[in-house]
């Protein structure tokens, strides 16, 4: 997210409103770079749509109208994603999981149903998980949100997302961060009590591959290390 | 998705005000689990759409007085978990707790979950504009378009309420329990406040399934009232799904009783997932008062709920699931202390 960020503040200098470079930019993503990993091009495009943000027009937006949509259909939005603000114009469609993987290059939400049935969008919005893909961008305006990027702290991995490995609770791994930012969520709430429990309280997060007994395994574990820390 | 304006208004009157603006393609938006879906579906095509969820008063929830009082904007996980909710109304806390995830409860509010949609597949799946093809005609969607799920694949349709333009499932678990306990809400508009019985919000299909609620377009919920009653402890939500959990019902029953050593003083029965509103059935009830409850007598109250019924192709079963679902909720809810 840090380097992110300059790339974008960068990229704004290097291109106009219209986002005429965006084109570009993206055959430039699809060429076959060596070095270049699929993730990285994705969210360096993400970025580059991001950057034609113009910082400046959306703040200056948000002080005049907050939280409505002006004449040409934009809106302004404030959010802190896992810790970091950020200033973004966007169309009222958009939704928060859209947000996140297309204009702040966050991608490791994922988008499963994209209709609130899967769990796979998973983030934490003021604290609460909810499915960002049924979230009004519009609505996380002046909000905290956490996403799977921001849960490791000083390099370390979070209690949750060390308990996913250590019961090789995932195969493919597509449901993984929802699952994740679920079950720190299933936790924290208290309804980690027992195996029943953390079924019920996980079963908006679905799981192709069949991987529960490895989820439900690893968050009692983690309930533990929690509790310690 | 069509484009729409966005405002957030901080009080019900400015957002009155904007929906007065905005004119009757309008819709007001809260949690927006059931809107925004049915948006991206195509099927729901608001040209504005006002956000009430920055109008805090409507978010507080009040268990103490003489009646309990629920913002509209209350989330469902909120109401869940409310102390007095899950002590001494368990149907109440059950019926939310029973629908949809955590994750949605969190985003859904309690007054927006009274006016959820159908999850009727050609209700859902059917708008032209959309990636999934040739458009099903859906008489609650396209006035006069015809039904597609009469005759169709109607394994989830009602067997209860339904006419000959729809058939559609009133989806919810929520509006079956408050219906139970005797709700009502309150409701503003331009007119001033008004208070409806929960059972006057729902309309049949009849020959205009569009029109599902008795509420004007501005009018806005504000708050869900349930008279404080001792049948609440011996009280629960019964909820039959294709899976254990985190589906919408197939067949689901909503009961409280006031018993007298053995007798039934009093009963509540409300059924979900068969019906094209949240249904009541007094029949039910009155069958049941000064007689003693045994798995007998509970199975002659589910039928005695399910006399009217008519199946469609394959949803006959509902009919037998239905009755002893509200056999197996008043055994429940027989057994829990008063």
């Amino acid at each position: 997210m840090k380097l992110a960020k300059k790339e974008c503040m960068s990229s704004t200098e290097a291109l106009d409103e219209s986002g005429g470079a965006v084109m570009g930019a993206s055959t430039q993503d699809s060429s076959p770079t060596a070095g270049i990993s699929r993730r990285g091009a994705l969210a360096a495009s993400a970025l580059l749509a991001g950057a034609v943000i113009p910082l400046a027009r959306a703040e200056a937006r948000t002080a005049a109208s907050r939280s409505s949509s002006d004449i040409d259909g934009h809106l302004a939005v404030n959010i802190t994603v896992n810790g970091e603000r950020a200033a973004v114009s966007i169309d009222p469609r958009t939704s928060l999981l859209d947000l996140l993987r297309e204009r702040l290059g966050l991608t490791g939400a994922k988008k499963g149903c994209d209709h609130g049935q899967c769990g796979a969008c998973t983030v934490h919005v003021e604290g609460k998980r909810v499915a960002s893909c049924l979230t009004l961008a519009a609505k996380a305006d002046g909000t905290n949100v956490v996403t799977i990027e921001g849960l490791s702290m000083n390099g370390r991995l979070h209690p949750v997302q060390q308990a996913f490995i250590d019961h090789d609770a995932l195969q493919c791994g597509y449901c993984t961060p929802g699952q994740i930012m679920a079950a720190v969520a299933c936790v924290q709430e208290g309804n980690a009590t027992s195996r029943d429990r953390i079924r019920e309280y996980m079963s908006g997060n679905i799981c192709r591959c069949g991987a529960y007994v490895g989820i439900v395994a690893a968050i009692e574990d983690a309930v533990v290390k929690m509790g310690r820390n | 998705m069509q484009r729409f304006s966005y405002v957030r208004p901080k009080s019900v009157e400015d957002a009155l005000a904007a929906f007065a603006a905005a004119g009757p393609a309008a819709r007001y938006i809260a949690g927006g689990t059931t809107l925004y879906d049915l948006m991206k579906l195509n099927v729901e095509r608001p040209h504005a759409i006002i956000d009430v969820t920055a109008i805090q008063a409507l978010g507080e929830v009040n268990t103490s007085g003489e009646v309990l009082r629920f913002g509209a904007l209350a989330t469902m996980s909120a109401v869940a978990t409310d102390q007095t909710v899950s002590r001494d109304y368990p149907v109440l806390a059950e019926a939310l707790w029973k629908a949809a995830s955590q994750q949605l409860r969190n985003m859904a509010t309690v007054g927006g979950n009274l006016l959820q949609r159908t999850r009727c597949m050609y209700f859902r799946n059917g708008a032209s504009g959309v990636s999934t093809g040739n458009a099903y005609p859906c008489n609650k969607r396209e006035p006069g378009s015809g039904c597609a799920a009469i005759g169709g694949l109607d394994r989830g349709q009602a067997v209860l309420g339904q006419s000959s333009a729809c058939t559609a499932v009133s989806p919810g678990d929520w509006p079956v329990a408050l219906m139970a306990m005797d709700a009502s809400v309150e409701v503003q508009s331009f007119q001033g406040k008004r208070s409806l019985r929960l059972v006057d919000l729902y309309r049949l299909p009849g020959s205009t399934p569009h029109l599902e609620f008795t509420l004007k377009p501005e009018e806005i919920i504000t708050a869900i009232i349930v008279p404080k009653s001792a049948l609440g402890k011996r009280s629960t939500y019964h909820k039959i799904r294709d899976r254990e959990s985190y589906a919408f019902a197939l067949a689901s029953a909503a009961v409280a009783l006031e018993l007298e050593g053995q007798l039934v003083r009093q009963a509540r029965i409300a059924l979900g997932g068969v019906a094209t509103r949240p249904w009541r059935s007094v029949v039910a009830e009155r069958s049941l008062i000064g007689r003693r409850l045994t798995p007998e007598t509970a199975l002659a109250a589910g039928r005695a709920a399910f006399a009217g019924a008519k199946a469609g192709r394959h949803n006959a079963y509902k009919i037998e699931l239905g009755a002893r679902t509200v056999a197996d909720a008043l055994l429940l809810a027989s057994q829990r202390p008063a």
